[in-house]
Parts: structure tokens; sequence; C-alpha cells
């Protein structure tokens, strides 16, 4: 398990966490290279089912970064992503899926060092865990 | 479908740490993948003659280039491929340069980050439609909130420009703490001499409409139509008819602290904030007014010739349309309650810089002789403490304040022209003079007008009889220094203002680590904000000195004149639209959407009439909570449709 690297699909909304990320790099702050991002305007934008894809699709992991709760650009979008995010998650323990796989994180565009911070935490979490096996598809293309 | 992929190289900041040739020859080998190269900065004209011209000879449908974060250059290469009849919308940017090559220093592992990432873009270019550029017409209005001398320039600026501006002020005069020094640095100018014909000028200026003693409480809408609530709190004094005959405050009763003055002196209940104060208006303050009520005490009212006083004056709403924003909230200093070691605010004599300004001014509470307030005795022996909660990560602030290495200096000279045999001592860490003429200054204060300077922090300071004990350190000479001082003037750090936290999120503007509002970028947008639309000027974005913050004043100005002089401005493109055949009209996302821009209207499908929600264009956003929440899959975002980034998670998930 120790050469094991966890490959984790992060989901960062615009204003905030996408900004905190930006400003780890800018401060050249090193972390592990296992979370890959896809931009989203808004933690609100992420459907629960962009989620179970992407443990489908072959992520060990998901890491979901919106702005500090009432510092929502879009007003309540976050609050939207949290809800819709904990459901989800008892549907994974219902589905015998570690509901630990999938972390939400409040970054904001100030917080370049909590950013790598939680992306070293949640490497760390998803390589003990293991590969994600459950529902994960074979790909032939 | 031809898509090319460019690859910087960013100088060496991408190709240090990615192998940018394998990004290249990886991305060749992905389908639809027409083209791909690597340049050393692609967003220079060179890296954009490169793509223009494969765009045209290759025939390139779509384009990828991997560099730096989107937020720094995606208008530059939409610009660029628009050039050439792409689509804007179109674009892809694979951030390889904030979250990859400068995150990850181990070669191989950022190169096949970058990879797979290149990898995931063009599997979501591919599915990428060109969207329409949405136009909505513009208010040719701006507001600025804040009236120190930051919105002050700012409302002059833009009202010289020939554009309404309305400018509004928390209290009951503009001016700011500007209004409350003295003298400025590095010329000693009275700061009230060059101040007041500004804040004259905004009072007499036909295109400036002001509104005092009001707060913003609400703002909706977008760039180029900002819909603001203001609240207007009552003055109980008609401005237009208060003639300033002070004949009010000879009978009011009631004493109370005067603020203006740092709570030195005394006030009335019914006042005006300082002699210049624009509105030049008196006003009650309804906490220390007896009751705003002629049953209890009406010796104002009773009183007043032009008949100014109106006890039935309600809070005011008003509602206005702005095309642009300039915040300018400012600072405070950091509480002397903070300060354990310099006594907490306890101790009468130890005071901080502005206290200082108000003592020495001739319209302060001592007029103009330096007298303590513990004792009223005139001061013979000031000490200066610089950095008051400043550069002390451990217990107080982490950062420099900027100015205070300068005023404190300006005090010091100040106290030694008005006390020729006085004596002046500056605790300092270090000196910063970084201005112009500031150097000068410093040397001028030191060597002519012989004021000490000690390098060194005090550790302590304890009431020792009438004087103030100095305990300290002389870091030069390794000694500790023990001195007796009548006054101690704390140079305390500045931070956001209470005001500067409340617009912030009014508008939902991002915060700096330290609270300060944070601009778009910190060198070339220096006065734009996360929100396109809303400017910063003054301290409101960090620690700033008067000409800084005048010039920033300046351009946060024209930037909102960039916005109120156009007829029609650009808006979100990556809105929300609805597949009516999906839709079955539950209303969930009518339910989800943050501005309401979604209603269930009625169709007619094959003679029946259904439900279907239906999206207001300028009303969207574009955050896509509706997207996720669709439970038929009905509503989804241009530009974030479910199939791109689905497509996306398919890439990633595979390696």
């Amino acid at each position: 398990m120790e050469d094991f690297e966890p490959n984790i699909i992060g989901f960062l909304c615009n204003w905030c966490s996408y900004a905190g990320a930006d400003l780890a790099g800018t401060s050249r702050i090193q972390y592990s290279h296992n979370v890959k991002v896809i931009r989203v305007m808004c933690s609100g934008r992420v459907n629960p089912m962009f989620v179970i894809n992407a443990l489908q699709q072959g992520a060990d992991g998901v890491l979901i970064g919106g702005c500090h709760p009432g510092d929502c650009h879009y007003q309540h979008g976050n609050y939207l992503a949290r809800r819709r995010i904990s459901v989800m998650k008892k549907l994974l323990e219902f589905m015998g899926i570690n509901p630990e796989r999938v972390k939400m994180a409040w970054v904001s565009a100030a917080e370049g060092r909590k950013f790598a911070d939680v992306v070293d935490e949640v490497t760390e979490e998803i390589r003990k865990l293991g590969p994600n096996t459950k529902i994960r598809r074979k790909n032939e293309w | 479908m031809r898509i090319g992929v460019y690859v910087c190289e960013c100088g060496k900041n991408i190709s240090a740490t990615v192998d940018v040739e394998k990004v290249v020859d990886y991305a060749k080998s992905l389908p639809y993948v027409a083209s791909s190269r690597v340049y050393k900065y692609m967003c220079a004209d060179p890296g954009q003659e490169l793509i223009k011209k494969d765009i045209e000879e290759l025939k390139l449908d779509k384009v990828i280039v991997a560099a730096c974060s989107p937020r720094m250059h995606e208008p530059t290469f939409r610009a660029a491929i628009e050039d050439k009849g792409l689509n804007p919308y179109t674009l892809e940017i694979v951030n390889i340069r904030e979250q990859v090559s400068w995150v990850h220093d181990d070669k191989k592992k950022g190169t096949k980050k970058a990879k797979s990432l290149v990898k995931s873009s063009v599997m979501r270019s591919a599915l990428m439609e060109p969207l329409d550029r949405k136009k909505v017409g513009v208010t040719h209005k701006a507001l600025v909130i804040g009236a120190g001398i930051a919105g002050i320039q700012a409302a002059l600026d833009i009202a010289g420009s020939g554009y309404q501006v309305t400018l509004v002020e928390k209290t009951s005069s503009i001016g700011g703490k500007m209004a409350q020094l003295d003298k400025t640095f590095p010329t000693l100018d009275c700061s009230a001499c060059i101040l007041s014909p500004k804040m004259v000028d905004v009072g007499r200026n036909p295109n400036i409409t002001l509104i005092a003693n009001a707060e913003v409480e609400q703002v909706d809408g977008y760039v180029g139509n900002f819909e603001v609530k203001i609240k207007k709190k009552p003055r109980y004094v008609i401005e237009d008819k208060c003639t300033m005959c002070d004949d009010c405050v000879a009978v009011c009763p009631v004493i109370a602290h005067d603020e203006y003055n740092q709570n030195l002196s005394p006030r009335k209940a019914i006042y005006i904030a300082f002699p210049q104060a624009i509105p030049a208006s008196y006003i009650i303050d309804p906490d220390d007014c007896l009751g705003i009520d002629p049953l209890i005490c009406s010796k104002c009212k009773d009183v007043c010739g032009p008949e100014a006083i109106d006890f039935d004056m309600k809070p005011e709403i008003i509602e206005d349309e702005f095309g642009a924003i300039v915040v300018a909230t400012g600072y405070d200093t950091y509480p002397i309650e903070n300060l354990g070691e310099y006594g907490q605010g306890n101790i009468p004599d130890v005071i901080t810089g502005l206290d200082f300004e108000r003592l020495i001014s001739p319209g302060g509470p001592s007029t103009g002789a330096l007298r303590r307030p513990s004792d009223g005795k005139l001061v013979k022996n000031v000490v200066f403490i610089h950095c008051a909660g400043s550069r002390d990560p451990a217990k107080h602030l982490p950062y420099c304040s900027k100015i205070c290495c300068m005023y404190s200096t300006k005090q010091a000279l100040m106290f030694k022209h008005e006390v020729r045999d006085g004596t002046a001592v500056n605790f300092y860490i270090d000196i910063r003079t970084g201005g112009k003429d500031y150097e000068e200054f410093y040397q001028r204060a030191a060597e002519e007008a012989k004021v000490v300077y000690i390098r060194g922090k005090v550790s302590e300071l304890i009431q020792d009889g009438d004087e103030i004990l100095v305990k300290g350190v002389n870091t030069l000479t390794a000694e500790t220094v023990e001195l007796h001082a009548d006054l101690v003037v704390l140079a305390t750090g500045i931070i956001p203002s209470q005001g500067t936290k409340d617009i912030a999120s009014v508008l939902r503007l991002s915060l700096g680590i330290n609270g300060f509002i944070k601009e778009a970028h910190p060198k070339l947008k220096p006065v734009e904000t996360s929100i396109t639309g809303v400017f910063v000027a003054g301290c409101a974005t960090g620690p700033k000195d008067i000409p800084e913050t005048v010039s920033q004043a300046g351009r946060a100005a024209v930037r909102a004149c960039n916005i109120i002089a156009q007829d029609e401005i650009e808006v979100e493109a990556t809105i929300a639209h609805v597949d009516e055949m999906l839709c079955r009209g539950c209303g969930v996302c009518v339910e989800t959407c943050p501005y309401s821009a979604i209603t269930l209207i009625d169709t007619k499908r094959f003679g029946n009439t259904y439900k279907v929600a239906s999206v207001n264009e300028a009303l969207c956003k574009g955050c896509g909570s509706c997207a996720a929440a669709c439970l038929n899959g009905a509503i989804n975002q241009f530009g974030f449709e479910d199939k791109q980034i689905l497509a996306m998670i398919q890439a990633l998930g595979e390696e």
C-alpha cells in the first residue's frame, strides 16, 4: 500500500478555492500532486452525479472546494453543495463505499497555505483507504 | 474537429518542473488534436501569432492553451482566437503553472499531472459549443461608498468626467480620518487646509449627490446595473435649513464624548462633527439625546430660529441604480485595548497617534497647547513607540502598517516645533521611509530637530508617580533602556474598518488574509476586485499614505468611468439554459436560484399547455446551482455542461 498513489479529482469553485489554489502556486507552496482540478463557477454546480461518476471512472477520492460559509460569491451555492454532498455520502455508505472518500473543504482566495494543507491531508487519508474498487468501471477505450 | 494545443514554457516557470516537450508529444497522440506546439512565452505577441497562424493554416476549430491560471490570461487568448474568427468561449486553458509547475518539484510527477490535465481539457474542448456574447444596457451613474480622502477624490474625479455620482458616508460628515489629522508628512501641510477645499467642492459639485449619515444596506444586480438600497439615518436637523448658528448647542443639557476629538473632549447631543463639516449642518445623536421627544426635552427645537429641527424624521431607504461602484471604506487603528504590554488603554497618558493629532491640533481639545489627558500638564518629554501592534505575527498584526514610521516622525517633529526644549524619543524596529522626500524628512527630524531614535522595542509601560516609566531595549548597543515620559504615543497599526468588513459582506467581495479587500491582481489590477464593476481605493485594500490613496482613487474613478461611459456592456455568457422537452416543471431550480432568475412559464406542446422553467438571461449570473439540482437534467449551464464536465471526469479518472 506504501507506493499507492491515489487519484483524486477536485472540483473547485472559481472565486474562492480555485483562487486559493492559484495563491498556493504564486506563493510556491509545495503539496502532493494527487489532486487534479476541474474548475466550476460555484461549488453549487457540483452535481452529486459528478462525484459518483468520478468514483466510477477511476478516481479514488473526490475533493469539493467552496467558499467559506457566508462568503459564497453566489450567495448560498456552497450551502447547497454541503447539503447535497452530505446526503450523497449517506448513499455512498449504503452502496458500501467509504464516504470518507469524498471531502468538502472551505478554502478562501486568501488561503493558499490552507489549500496545500487540505490537498496533503486528503491525499494521505485516501492513501490510507487504499484504491477504490467498488463501482469502478473497466475502461475499454 | 481540429484542436490545437499550445504549451507555454513561461520562461522557465513551467519548463523547469514540467517536461513541456513530453506534454506536447502526448497532446499530439490525443483524439482531435491536429497540432501541438511549445513556445517560451505564449502570452507574448509571437506566441499569440503562432496560435493565430495555426488557426488559419491548419484550419483549427478549437484552441487549448496550457499555461498559467485562466484567471490570468483567459481574456488575452480569447481575444486572440476571436481575431481569427473562432468563438472566444471555445477556448480552453489548462493551468499548468499555478497548479502544477509552481507547486510540484518532482518533474516526473508534475509532467504526468500536466498530461492528465491536458487530456481532460481536450475531452472538454471537443464538446465545447460556441456561445453568444451577451450585452446589457448600462446606467451612466456611479456610487462611491465612504467619503474619506479616497472616496472624496474618486467622487470628484468621476464628477469631473461629467458623470453623475452618489457619495455615501456613514458618519455625519465627509472627510474621514484625514480630517482628524493636524498636519501631513513630509511637507507638514495643514491637513484641514488641503482637505477642506476638496470637501467644499464635493458639497457644491452639481454632479455629486452626497448622502451622509447613511449606509449601503443591499446591492443586487451586476456590472452596469447595480441595484442599491441605501439607508439614510435620521439627522433630526433639516440640512438645508440649518444655518450653523450654534444656538442649539448652547442650550443642549447633554454632555457626550466628542468622537472627532478621539473622546478627549466633550460635545453636546446636538453638534457638528467639526467646523468644516460637509454637509454643513448640525445633527442630533439619538443615543445621546434625552429622547428625541419634545415631551422630554425640546430646548434645541425651541431655540432654533430657522426651525431646522425635526424630531419626527424617520430612517429613509433610498433605492437607486448604478453602473459601477467604488468602495473607499478606509481603516481603523489597532485597538489599544489589545496591547497588554502598553497598559491596554488603562494608563491615561498612553495615547494613540490619532489622539496625539487631536491633542496638538489648534482645533483640538486643548486648543493646540500640548497638554496631556490625565492632569492637563504641559508635556515636556514624549516617547513614540513604533509598530504598536504591527509586525508582530505572534501576538498582534503580522504586517507592516506602512505609515507609522512617517507619522511618528512627523508627530515628533511637530512636538519639537511646539515645545522647543522638549525631548522626543522614538523606539523603532526599522525605519521605513519609502516615499518621495520621506527619507529627507526623517533625516531632518533626527539631525536638525534632534529627535532621538532608539532601535528596539519597548517591553513595558508602567505608571510611575505622575510619569510613565518606559522599559525597553536598545538593540544597537545591546543595553536595556529605562526612561521617564510625560506622554507616550503608540503608533497603532492600520486594520480594516468595520465599514470595510460590512460592505465586503454586502457586496460579497473577497478578502485577503489580513481582512483587507483583495485586489483582482496585486500588481496590475490594484483597484479591481473579485466582482466586475466594483472597484476599491484607499486603505480598504491595505495600509496606504495619502498620496498613494489619492492616486489609487483616481484610477478607481477612471475604471468606474470606463464602465459608465458605455451604452452597452458584455455580461456573463456561461449562464443557465433549459431543454424544454426534458423539463417536467417541478420548480426545484426555481427554489435553488439565488437570483430569482428562473420562473415557470406556460408552453404549448402538441396542443397541450405545460409548465416549464425559463431563465431570465439578464438576472442569471451563471453559478450552475440549478443545473446540479435538476432531477431531469433539463437545465444546464453554457460552458459548464454536464457532458463537458463528465468528459473531464472520465479523462482524469483514467489517469
